[in-house]
């Protein structure tokens, strides 16, 4: 299994929105290529909600659109587990249509935020290094 | 001339890697159909009971569909159809 890369930077930024909407959980998508990621996008989780999120549909197609035409990949897709830890829910595992993303949870229930990336391939969970 | 569809990744392995095919213009589920005459099994993915499935996402051109007539959508020849699966979890 490959590792997934991401700057100190970015990592900070996906902490700060993931505190901004707390107590709701955060998510957003992270592009790149080749397991780097280069470019977060905030998005908005329009269930607005604690215990669960749903990109916002018409967000997400537009941030697929303009991927695509830099020649990104959506390399990750992160959110936040606000009152749980940093590990995937069962409906994480069942809704991770995307096998080829790593999914990143950002968990708030600790001193400091614990971050975790992991692959989610027919319900089947591995957690994935994180290098800085 | 014919319409558009962009196969999103999780899909692709149905499509032999395409992540665009080309279909024949009708309504969106006269569109899945034929998608799933063309390549087995990626209707079943994007429907169900003649319903597109709640986590699937399909816009024609820049518009969902929802916000159109839903399955009854009257796609034209060199019209652009994107199948979205939906990100979300708990």
């Amino acid at each position: 299994m490959t590792t997934l890369s991401i700057s100190r930077q970015l990592l900070a930024e996906i902490v700060t929105h993931c505190r901004e909407v707390y107590p709701c959980e955060a998510c957003g998508i992270l592009a790149g290529k080749n397991n780097v990621v280069q470019k977060i996008y905030r998005m908005t989780n329009i269930e607005k909600s604690g215990v669960s999120y749903f990109m916002d549909p018409k967000e997400q197609f537009a941030v697929m659109k303009e991927m695509r035409e830099e020649g990104l990949e959506m390399t990750a897709v992160y959110h936040s587990h606000p009152h749980a830890d940093a590990c995937p829910s069962q409906k994480d595992v069942s809704l991770a249509f995307y096998d080829d993303a790593y999914y990143l949870i950002v968990s708030l229930i600790h001193e400091s935020p614990l971050i975790k990336a992991f692959t989610i391939k027919e319900g089947m969970v591995k957690e994935v290094e994180i290098v800085t | 001339m014919a319409v558009k569809v962009r196969i999103p990744t999780p899909l692709q392995k149905l499509t032999n890697g395409q992540d665009e095919v080309e279909t024949e213009a009708g309504t969106v589920m006269s569109l899945i159909n034929n998608l799933d005459k063309q390549f087995p099994g990626i209707g079943e993915r994007i429907s169900e009971g003649g319903k597109v499935r709640r986590f699937i996402n399909i816009y024609l051109n820049d518009e969902d569909i929802r916000f159109l007539r839903n399955e009854e959508t009257e796609i034209k020849d060199g019209d652009e159809v994107s199948i979205v699966p939906a990100i979300a979890g708990g």
